[in-house]
């Protein structure tokens, strides 16, 4: 019964959809008011009705209905409930049902923005989220319905359908197969939720972005309305990468937080054109240069967030993270030629109109070095686009795989990633309009000389190697650059208020949130990139297989090997929990814990490090074997300089984006433009 | 329907680790006489090797930390060639000839591979000329008297004029603009 | 507006050869995908079609090429020393050899996949296998048949079609039916 309403509710928010699409193009064309009002409630409906089959099929995870072949499929009753739970998007079928959900609130959060001003945007908007969503519906209900249950036939064979075949009896196993060991992390249970809430947050600005090439509103206005939603959805983006990264680095056991696995870059790549967009709608907001530049960086976003799903999900790439291959792959394939098609067949409609306002005045404006930025950020993505995408080309055109590995990402970004700090030290201190050197000069020579003094303090430290000295100079000019800023925007402000200085810095970033916002957001990138030069530059590994008592030194670090326990545990799991002392020097600083979990329902190991964590380093300890060596067992230890800067960096760079997306008390300005009236002309039929 | 597939999947690398290690045994044996007189070259140098290598049975796992048995005796493999004295490039020749250029942690630098190298680079020179153009046709020729389009910013001799913009700035802000 | 001020081509009508680029390059990515999701679709070879000629250098040093073989029935299987169930069937594979071997009108070929020579030497000798075996240079051979892992066993007819695929462990039974029946068939 459940399943029925739930399957029901789904079909009807598919139905409510495709009539809100075509309501909008209707209301559109005819100018019909009433229309466009019924699109914008039928839009307004999609969220209480998925969220309805949402909950059934929590319900179906959460009692056990093993029928279900989802249900079966990701949950067993050795899960905790919150496992049962957030099994909802631990599988395919029901992490499209979990995509649709978000998308679905985003879309009734955009419904329920006043409409009084930008009307004419308002039915491009429903058409573009109402399509996206009944996309995502239509695969679900077509496809692959989470709701489809197991039925013994007549003549004995078992089959899986929705609705009970002619003289099929219900078919109800025992227990379930259990989600998948990896995913049974916090940081895993996390990490999905906020990737798709980047990825759908940023449909919003793209359908604005249509809206406004459709209607020809080519002025800075969908960019304006837009700016918060796509705070937000870089927001939820980066957050979905740094605890994808933590993930990976508590449980996937290879040492390292980021592997360059291709799917890892497919969410990589929305994050980066997104970043560039950023950056350069605020040339157009400013200057009203680039808007061309800034409508492809977001139909780009769009298209690298939909394709980013399909590498995903289609089975095209193989990947540690890939789903089981399924039919959805052909038809977004269908939905990516479509939308991609048609989004560049627009922009290229509108080129014409799209033309810069301003003119660019000096090659250290701001607008100037912005647009380094973006060059940049777009010479970052093509290395990660090209670099998912050779092996398929290899493997059509000479029919052998090849592997395109983080060495060839490394080489290839890191320059680039040296580049983008080095700018982000300098980015800062140019005006809008016109900088001089003299001008940028004066601003900069302060932070520059006490990043070389540091940089010199280091090399006297006995750190030689130059790449680290360049990265170390980098982070310490970025920082002191970004610190001195506030500074002396905290002095002027003191001076001419009389407001203490912690006052001053409250009211400071209060009236500008999104450049201090920004800057917060910069000291972030710059304490992680710390964190990544540790573990980069800086990491030293050994193996070893030794006996109980037996001890293994990296660098200063002692590892002593007391015993190793082999158990079965409740939940069917058996475990191997080493345990070994760690000494620095002579000094005892703790007991780790590596082991390894073996999943006897899905047959799946799951190799836990043991960490002891500083803020100075890591000491990652991982039980490699036990079993086949006579010596005794072998493991394998990491230190990880520095890297805990990455996870601090993670939470600064998220306060930042928190402060800059905060909303503002004071209603946006309100500027007249001449194409305002014209919209409210055409509000009134 | 799913069911039988991940089924089918499984036994490609789930799994045997745990039973099967009557193979390693067998190639205890079997390596166990050749290292007698030699030092065995210890797991950091196999690792060493490893780190930059693939075994299609994992794949985008690195072979030095892929924990499946086909991983385990490559790197047995590894250790045996070094034992044999055999170089770092040798080794690595010798795992494409068996297994094919995707064991590789980057394509080799020949044919159609050089794409993986030159695209990259390339595409970032053009992004270099579109930029360059771009600030050109869209840079007003400046001409030295004549007051910048802004017109505020001509510094003044007294203050900072980074300070003048800001609590400009902050005016307007305050003024509700 | 300071269209006036535009000196160069920067802001004028787009030139027909860019639009045409830009879509070339689109549909050209379209195309990819396309090509990329077909082979992973594929699946491997189908049944009734055609199996494309290889050649399998055994661990002895022998060249076999299925060229040689038409108009026989060639069972292909891939193994591997590390793979559990592999060791289930390979009595059975050798047993089935045995029977067939003297009428010569059946090929048996075992395809070392992803394997390391002295395991793989080890595990021919344990179970006593004489039928060729051999490891699958540059993994050339499977990729051919886009196998999904080991083991999967193919029976070629004597027409050089696929007629039958087993993924997962095969059994005597099983196999010796399929060749018996494709042995009745006339070249």
């Amino acid at each position: 019964m459940v399943a029925e309403i739930g399957f029901g509710a789904l079909i009807v928010a598919f139905v409510v959809s495709i009539y809100g699409i075509v309501a909008g193009i209707y209301g559109a064309r005819r100018h019909a008011e009433p229309w466009l009002e019924s699109g914008r409630r039928a839009m307004l409906l999609t969220w209480p009705l998925i969220t309805l089959a949402v909950l059934c099929l929590v319900a179906l995870l959460v009692g056990g209905h093993y029928e279900v072949q989802y249900v079966y499929n990701v949950t067993s009753s050795f899960m905790p409930l919150y496992l049962k739970v957030t099994a909802l998007w631990g599988g395919q079928a029901g992490s499209l049902v979990f995509w649709s959900w978000l998308m679905a609130a985003f879309a009734s959060a955009v419904t329920l923005r006043k409409w009084d001003r930008d009307r004419e945007f308002l039915p491009w908007v429903i058409v573009v989220t109402l399509v996206t969503l009944a996309f995502f519906l239509g695969l679900v209900i077509f496809v692959e319905n989470p709701f489809v249950r197991f039925w013994q036939m007549p003549d004995g064979r078992q089959a899986v359908a929705m609705f009970a075949p002619r003289g099929a009896l219900p078919l109800v196993p025992m227990e379930g197969r259990g989600l998948n060991p990896l995913l049974r992390h916090p940081g895993m249970i996390l990490h999905p939720p906020m990737l798709y809430l980047g990825f759908v947050s940023f449909v919003i600005p793209y359908a604005f972005g249509i809206a406004a090439l459709v209607t020809g509103r080519t002025d800075d206005r969908w960019i304006r309305i837009t700016r918060r939603w796509t705070l937000v959805a870089w927001l939820f983006l980066s957050l979905g990468l740094i605890l994808g990264s933590r993930w990976a680095y508590d449980v996937l056991g290879w040492g390292g937080y980021w592997g360059w696995d291709p799917v890892e870059i497919a969410a990589f790549m929305p994050w980066l054109s997104g970043t560039a967009f950023l950056h350069s709608v605020m040339i157009q907001e400013k200057r009203g240069l680039f808007k061309r530049w800034n409508m492809i960086l977001i139909i780009l976003t769009y298209a690298l967030v939909i394709f980013g799903t399909f590498l995903t999900r289609s089975g095209v790439l193989s990947s540690v993270h890939a789903f089981a291959q399924s039919a959805i792959g052909p038809l977004f394939f269908g939905f990516i030629a479509i939308t991609f098609l048609g989004s560049l067949g627009l922009l290229l409609y509108r080129w014409n109109d799209l033309r810069s306002e301003g003119v660019m005045t000096s090659l250290l404006s701001r607008e100037a070095l912005f647009l380094l930025n973006n060059l940049l950020f777009m010479g970052v993505l093509v290395v990660c686009f090209w670099g998912v995408i050779y092996p398929l080309i290899s493997e059509i055109i000479t029919g052998q795989k090849v592997t395109v590995g983080p060495s060839y990402y490394e080489r290839s970004t890191g320059p680039l990633f040296a580049a983008l700090l080095l700018l982000m030290g300098i980015a800062p201190l140019s005006a809008w309009g016109h900088s001089t050197l003299k001008t940028l000069g004066r601003a900069l020579w302060k932070p520059l000389v006490a990043s070389v003094v540091i940089v010199v303090g280091l090399w006297v430290g006995g750190i030689r190697a130059w790449s680290a000295l360049l990265a170390f100079w980098l982070v310490a000019l970025v920082s002191l650059v970004t610190l001195y800023e506030y500074y002396r925007a905290v002095v002027a402000r003191h001076r001419r208020t009389g407001e203490n200085y912690l006052r001053a810095l409250w009211n400071l970033a209060g009236r500008n949130r999104r450049r201090y916002g920004g800057y917060i957001i910069h000291l972030g990138v710059v304490l992680m990139a710390l964190g990544i030069i540790g573990i980069e530059l800086f990491q030293t590994e050994t193996q070893g297989t030794v006996q109980p008592g037996g001890s293994l030194r990296l660098g200063n670090y002692t590892m002593l090997f007391q015993r190793l326990d082999v158990f079965d545990t409740q939940d069917g799991r058996n475990v191997a929990r080493a345990v070994v002392s760690v000494f620095k020097g002579d000094r005892y600083v703790g007991e780790l814990h590596p082991r390894r979990d073996f999943f006897y329902d899905s047959q799946q190991t799951m190799t836990i490090p043991g960490v002891r964590s500083t803020m100075e380093d890591d000491f990652y300890v991982l039980l490699v074997d036990w079993q086949s060596s006579a010596q005794g067992i072998t493991f394998k230890v990491y230190h990880n300089p520095l890297v805990n800067w990455l996870w601090v960096g993670g939470l600064v760079f998220i306060l930042g984006t928190l402060v800059a997306a905060w909303p503002d008390r004071e209603a946006e300005p309100t500027r007249a433009r001449a194409t305002q009236s014209l919209a409210a002309q055409r509000v009134r039929p | 329907m799913s069911k039988i597939k991940t089924g089918e999947v499984r036994f490609f690398w789930q799994g045997w680790v745990w039973g099967a290690m009557l193979v390693l045994i067998l190639a205890g044996i079997v390596v166990q006489p050749v290292l007698a007189q030699q030092p065995t070259p210890s797991d950091d140098e196999v690792n060493a090797i490893a780190k930059t290598m693939y075994c299609p049975v994992c794949e985008n796992v690195p072979l030095d930390v892929c924990p499946t048995q086909a991983c385990a005796q490559w790197r047995e493999l590894i250790r045996q060639k070094l034992a044999e004295g055999w170089t770092e490039q040798q080794i690595k020749d010798y795992f494409v000839a068996q297994y094919g250029d995707r064991v590789l942690g980057e394509p080799p630098r020949r044919g159609l591979h050089w794409l993986v190298y030159v695209l990259p680079p390339l595409s970032f020179l053009i992004g270099v000329v579109i930029v360059i153009n771009v600030i050109r046709s869209m840079r007003r020729p400046l001409s030295l008297n004549a007051s910048s389009p802004l017109g505020a910013d001509a510094p003044s001799a007294a203050e900072d004029p980074y300070l003048q913009q800001l609590e400009e700035e902050l005016r307007r802000r305050e003024r509700g603009e | 507006m300071s269209t006036e001020s535009k000196p160069t081509t920067g802001s004028r009508s787009l030139s027909p050869v860019i639009i045409v680029v830009s879509f070339v390059l689109l549909i050209g990515f379209l195309y990819l995908i396309g090509q990329g999701l077909r082979r992973a679709y594929a699946g491997p070879i189908a049944i009734g079609q055609k199996v494309p000629a290889f050649e399998l250098t055994t661990f002895e040093g022998a060249v076999i090429r299925t060229a040689d073989w038409q108009g026989k029935v060639i069972v292909v299987n891939f193994w591997a020393s590390w793979c559990k169930p592999c060791e289930q069937e390979a009595a059975d594979l050798e047993q089935a050899w045995q029977r067939y071997r003297p009428g010569g009108e059946v090929l048996f070929l075992g395809v070392d996949y992803v394997d390391t020579e002295p395991e793989a030497r080890a595990f021919i000798e344990k179970f006593g296998l004489t039928y060729p075996n051999g490891p699958d240079l540059r993994t050339k051979i499977s990729q051919m048949f886009r196998i999904q892992g080991v083991p999967e066993t193919y029976i070629i007819d004597r027409g050089g079609r696929l007629a039958f695929v087993k993924k997962g462990p095969t059994t005597l039974n099983e196999i010796t039916g399929v060749i018996d029946q494709l042995l009745a068939q006339a070249p």
